[in-house]
């Protein structure tokens, strides 16, 4: 059974019937002892069906150790938003509520090509000389 | 969450990483997350709460001072 319903599969689908660029929706999982495992996979996968520039690929945590490496991947359910670059997007745990509307808009963005960012935050950005990590804690809502 | 992926994707030098804290409670607890969202800067500074643009790159700002310092 689908996780996304109808209804809201024609409302995605119209979202990213938009997409100028190819989009890799990457998910790591495996199939024992992760609880959202599996239903993330499915969801990713029912995102990626809505627009052909949305391609889904999946790895194991573990046995896809190469890949799990190249993209630094330290738990899962993992998903990993690029284009052809990797931007160091990622996604942990399976995006619901409020974070399912990020992952869309996410997709759009890097489809996009721009980052919406305001002309002082992109400024200061590219004088950066040390690499700068922001994790943020988020809860299904 | 949406504008730490914007970061992202805007400098090769930042990644962000959203986490839902119920699925991985060892690293709400290991991050102090009492409440979302919550934000970590190179897993030292916290930032609680939703900020607008102009305050993350403030906290951006004051993270990378801070550790020249």
């Amino acid at each position: 059974m689908p996780i996304i319903s109808e209804r809201d599969k024609a409302i995605i689908q119209q979202q990213m019937s938009t997409l100028k660029q190819p989009v890799r929706l990457i998910n790591f999982t495996q199939e024992l002892e992760c609880e959202y495992c599996r239903d993330t996979s499915q969801l990713m996968r029912e995102v990626a069906q809505t627009s052909g520039s949305l391609r889904f690929e999946q790895y194991n945590f573990v046995t896809d150790k190469e890949m799990t490496e190249k993209y630094k991947i330290e738990q899962i359910p993992a998903t990993v938003v690029m284009d052809d670059r990797d931007h160091g997007i990622k996604f942990y745990g399976i995006p619901s509520g409020y974070e399912f509307a990020t992952i869309l808009d996410t997709i759009k963005m890097v489809s996009s090509g721009q980052s919406g960012l305001a002309k002082e935050t992109k400024d200061y950005l590219r004088t950066l000389t040390t690499p700068i990590n922001l994790k943020v804690f988020v809860t299904p809502t | 969450m949406r504008l730490a992926f914007q970061m992202a994707y805007e400098s090769p030098l930042v990644t962000a990483e959203a986490i839902e804290a119920i699925e991985f409670p060892h690293l709400a607890i290991k991050y102090n997350v009492q409440g979302v969202p919550r934000t970590v800067i190179n897993d030292r500074i916290p930032l609680e709460g939703a900020y607008p643009e102009r305050a993350v790159l403030d906290a951006i700002k004051a993270a990378v001072e801070g550790a020249k310092a």
